[in-house]
């Protein structure tokens, strides 16, 4: 499971470099993303552009991700493909999050 | 006529295995054509119902089995059936599959349970049955199915 992260200056952005996020990396997505969201911007960005599938395991570690940022921060999703869309639209943890179409769409409405 | 030979895939209990079992078990069901969104659907619940099966049935380490799933086409859809030797569903039921409370505390949101919600909402029919030592899951999902008869040559 490889991250890749940007920063600016109100924001950061962590790609996942992988076509899945299930059972099998779950933790290990869990793990990495604590390190890239450590410290810096209280904005997060999850590029998901990438991500063709994922299950209950990778959702309910993106949700882990987000509260590990604490409630001073915020977690935005981006580039979500049409099969990851509906598992958080299924399970209404859409609702929970900032869900951007594109990476480009969170960008330009995140930049302040 | 079904459009394919039902098939079997038999793994090994483990992540990595469920998988390419569920990359197998896609590309079995190649001449059913499935669309982008139906794939979907039967890759999502077999997955769920594998990763419980991984993670719930076969807890023990040092005894895990084996997963079987068994694929054919009918005229009402797809049908898996998924079998194991692991422990058995506590109140030899599956969960009710209620979807996860999101109108919630921060701290309190979800961050499992969705599993079985999912298979439930995606799945047409679902039916568990211990028999012996072993666990049966019977799946029906309403993909492939032919829209209407009507027109069609008797084969």
């Amino acid at each position: 499971m490889q991250l890749s992260t940007k920063t600016e200056e109100q924001l950061r952005i962590v790609s996942v470099r992988g076509e899945r996020i299930d059972a099998a990396v779950a933790l290990e997505f869990k793990d990495a993303m604590r390190v890239q969201t450590e410290d810096g911007p209280k904005t997060v960005v999850l590029d998901l552009s990438e991500v063709q599938f994922i299950d209950s395991s990778g959702l309910g570690a993106i949700v882990a991700a987000m509260k590990n940022l604490g409630m001073d921060r915020k977690m935005a999703l981006a580039g979500l493909t049409p099969t990851v869309a509906r598992v958080f639209q299924l399970t209404r943890m859409d609702s929970v999050f900032s869900v951007f179409p594109t990476l480009d769409g969170a960008l330009d409405e995140l930049r302040l | 006529m079904p459009i394919f030979q039902p098939f079997t895939i038999s793994i090994r209990s483990d992540q990595m295995a469920v998988r390419s079992a569920l990359k197998d078990v896609l590309s079995g069901l190649g001449p059913l054509e499935l669309g982008s969104e139906e794939a979907g659907t039967v890759e999502l619940v077999l997955a769920e119902a594998l990763n419980n099966v991984v993670e719930h049935a076969y807890t023990d380490t040092e005894t895990v089995g084996d997963i079987s799933i068994a694929c054919s086409h009918e005229r009402d859809g797809l049908h898996v059936q998924i079998t194991d030797q692991g422990k058995a569903m506590p109140n030899g039921t599956p969960p009710l599959g209620q979807p996860a409370e999101v109108d919630v505390e921060f701290d309190d949101l979800p961050e499992g349970g969705f599993g079985w919600f999912l298979i439930k909402d995606l799945a047409k029919d679902v039916s568990y049955e211990r028999v012996g030592s072993e666990n049966q899951l019977s799946i029906r999902l309403a993909v492939a199915i032919p829209t209407s008869d009507a027109g069609k040559s008797p084969s």
